[in-house]
This record gives structure tokens, sequence and C-alpha cells, in this order.
């Protein structure tokens, strides 16, 4: 199918962008690297008056070290969050998950702030946003704000956006020495969508666990920690016993909806076993 | 609104500048408006692969965006690719090796295979399956197309390696 009729803009400052979406009324989309967007338009999911592309905006890229965060502007594309080094420092679980995030043409087009901003609840930097702790950087034309990525995923595709509002830049708290992670997904062919996913970041000191994040993702209707195994897993020593009383807490963690093709019973299985092969990669890690 | 937005890119080595409308597909545009016909549409929503271009020197879907998205964008289809002979050599270990049938999935292929060689060293079977992965081929069950690739990967390799030789006695 093609795509309903639409204007188009195409604004050289962020300041432009949202002064061009505030005349259009809100009927407009802002579109990047457009790999979802285009798609739903296609199909006629959506139908704006008005496209802004905002690729040609110099102040949405970069990725750089500020203090001990690492601001990754949201134009940068995941071909090359594949081979950032300083993502790959700094940011290691978008790095990891990088590979799995569709297929490669994809990859050099879609921009990382486009799959925040969307938050298919079965993309990859959605939850990995979440399991590293990232702030958002939002701006409208009365100012910037700051929202921590565990109040940003509201709902199926329903981000703390608001109306008009842009998504600059995500910055990452950077990995300290005590810090672990892992990534991995199910998916039935690569660049498949994941049938389930998960990202665990947690920070060690003195041997014992003193802070985890587990995010899975493809589970429901946003990215989701699983409050009750991070929490069993504090204080600990990360061991054998350690895993198997997290992979038994998941499932509670999660509510998978009904799903003809994997049903939640399902879903939870393979949480319960991704997360036990991640943990044990952190574990042989630690040795 | 709505209105047709002129627009200017470089195609394979030509500049061209004209009217389009913004519903257009750079697919579409480069299909009917300038009649380069190898550029295939398929699924139209990312998925086949069949239309792929490089675009600013990356491989994207050209179902996937916009011509005025491309404006000032230097873009090269897979008749440019053939008229500069860039993929001459794959195009005969295709032939050679029955990696097609009825051909419609084969410029996008070609345009996949065409990324995965500019990378330096030999991939393996399984990175060329990785790479294809957003190909889809109905007639031939890939394998045919993997062995293509994975000739063209080593004859290349060879043929640098005697080259490299050839200068470092010369």
């Amino acid at each position: 199918m093609k795509a309903r009729a639409f204007s188009y803009a195409r604004p050289s400052t962020v300041m432009e962008a949202l002064e061009t979406f505030a005349d259009a009324g809100e009927d407009a989309s802002y579109v990047a690297g457009g790999q979802s967007l285009v798609p739903a338009l296609a199909l006629r999911l959506q139908a704006p008056q008005l496209l802004i592309d905002i690729a040609h905006i110099e102040a949405l890229r970069g990725v750089e070290l500020q203090g001990g965060w690492l601001r990754i502007g949201a134009l940068t594309r995941h071909c090359e969050v594949l081979t950032d080094p300083l993502i790959a420092r700094h940011a290691p679980l978008y790095h990891a998950a990088a590979p799995h995030v569709a297929h490669p043409a994809i990859r050099n087009r879609g921009t990382i702030g486009g799959s925040i901003s969307h938050s298919d609840p079965a993309s990859e930097f959605p939850a990995m946003t979440l399991a590293m702790g990232a702030e958002l950087e939002l701006v409208s034309r009365t100012g910037t704000r700051r929202v921590a990525a565990d109040d940003f995923f509201i709902d199926l595709f329903q981000t703390a956006i608001e109306p008009g509002e842009l998504l600059v830049a995500i910055h990452v708290p950077v990995i300290r020495p005590g810090h672990r992670w892992a990534f991995h997904e199910f998916a039935r062919r690569r660049g498949d969508y994941a049938l389930v996913g998960c990202g665990v970041l947690a920070e060690f000191s003195d041997g014992l666990i003193e802070q985890a994040r587990i995010v899975f993702f493809s589970v429901g209707n946003t990215p989701l920690r699983a409050r009750q195994a991070e929490q069993c897993l504090i204080g600990k020593r990360l061991d054998e016993a350690a895993v198997a009383a997290a992979q038994a807490l998941v499932g509670g963690d999660l509510d998978p909806p009904e799903d003809e093709h994997v049903p939640p019973a399902m879903k939870r299985h393979l949480a319960r076993v991704l997360l036990g092969r991640l943990l044990g990669q952190i574990m042989r890690q630690d040795s | 609104m709505s209105e047709p937005i002129n627009v200017s890119m470089t195609v394979n080595g030509s500049r061209v500048s004209c009217g389009v409308e913004p519903r257009s597909t750079l697919a579409d545009f480069l299909r009917q408006t300038l009649a380069l016909t190898g550029t295939h549409t398929g699924c139209e929503m990312g998925v086949c692969g069949a239309c792929l271009v490089v675009v600013d020197g990356r491989v994207v879907h050209s179902c996937l965006m916009f011509a005025v998205q491309a404006g000032g964008s230097v873009i090269e289809t897979v008749e440019g690719l053939t008229e500069r002979a860039a993929i001459a050599d794959l195009q005969d270990a295709f032939h050679l090796r029955n990696a097609l049938q009825c051909g419609f999935c084969t410029p996008g292929m070609l345009m996949t295979a065409y990324s995965l060689l500019s990378q330096p060293g030999i991939p393996t079977r399984d990175e060329i399956r990785d790479a294809l992965s957003g190909n889809y081929c109905r007639c031939t069950g890939y394998e045919a197309i993997v062995d293509a690739i994975e000739n063209v990967a080593r004859d290349r390799d060879a043929a640098s390696i005697a080259q490299t030789r050839e200068e470092a006695g010369a």
C-alpha cells in the first residue's frame, strides 16, 4: 500500500522543528530514520498531514563523554551503535543488543532516538535504556527536561514524550569497574522480533551484588524490570543458588499477554532459561 | 498541502532534479520517474529486501524512505553497480551456481552481497547468511546464493593476495 498524501518539511535546527510542529497543530509527525514510521504510513496505521524530517539537524548527532555520562545523539544510527568505540566501552548493553536489531539494511538507516521514542515493546534499545538506567533528554518550546528511563516507558507505544516534544539525546551513566552485564534474546530467525529478550546490569562490591537491573522485553506492553528477581540478588554472592533463586522468582515478575503462537507459560519458561544463562555468564565473568 | 517538492540528488553518477510528491517512496521514484526498474518493489514494508539501493554509501530499503528524504543524497542502484562493473564477478557467480530462478530477489541479493564483500576479509557462511537475513528468496532455498557469494569472496581475496605479492616482488 501507499502512504496517504502529506506535506514535508526539513528543518535544520531543533527550534525550527519544534516551531514547525506547533504551527501544524499537532497533526504532524517527526521522522528520522523512518524504519518503523514509513511502513506504518504505507499500511496507513498512521496518516499525519505533515512529516517533519529531523534527520539533518546537526545538534542531534554525535556521541560524547560528559563527566560520568555518555551522551548519545538521538540520530545515532543502529549501525553506528554497533561500531562506535565509546558506546562499546561505556554503554555496552546497546553494543551487545545492536546485532539483534532487525537486519543490516534497517540498521543502516534506523536511529536509536527513533527506536526509543517509538517504543515498540519487542525492541532492544528501549529495554537496554531501562537496563542501564539512562536518562532521556527531551526538548520542547518551553525548555529542556531529562526523564529517567524508569519513568519514561508508560504503555504500548506510549512514552513520557509530550506532543511536539523531541527526544534529542540519551544520557547513559557510564559503566564502572564493579559492573557486569549480559544480553541475549530468543528469536525464531536472526533479525526477527524477539520471543523474549533480556539485558542484565549488575554492580558488585567486594564480591557481593550491590545493585541489579534485570530488564525483559517482548513480554508485555513496555520493557519490564524483574523487580523480585533483582531484589533477591541484592547483598548476595552470585553463585548457582542465587541464580536459581532469581530464576524461581522471575515468572512472577512477568505477566505476558495471551498470544496464540507464544503463550504466557512459554514466555515465562523462556524468560527463566534466558535469565539463568545471562546470570551464569556474569558469574563466569566474575571468577 | 502535499504538492510536488523539487528534489535534487545524484543517481548512478548523474544529477537528477525534478518535482516529486512527498508520499512517493524512493523505490517508486526510481522505478516510475527515472525508469530504473532494476530496483524491485516486493513487500513495500522493509521485509523482503528486493528494493535495496545504496544511499550515501550504505545499503538501505528504498521502500522505507520517501524520495524527498533523499534530497541531496548520492544514490546508486543495481543498474549503477552493473554499469561500472562493480558486481560483474557476483553476477557471473550467481549465473554459474544457479543462484537465481525467477530472479525477482536478485537485485537485492546483489546489493547485500556488494555491501558485505566491500568489508575486508572472507565472511564465513554464517556471516553471509546473517547478512542475507533481510533478503527473501522464494525459489532457491538460499544455499546456492550463499555458495555464489562465498566463491566470489574467496576469488577476490586470492586476487588481492596475488596483487600484493606482485607489487612486493616488482
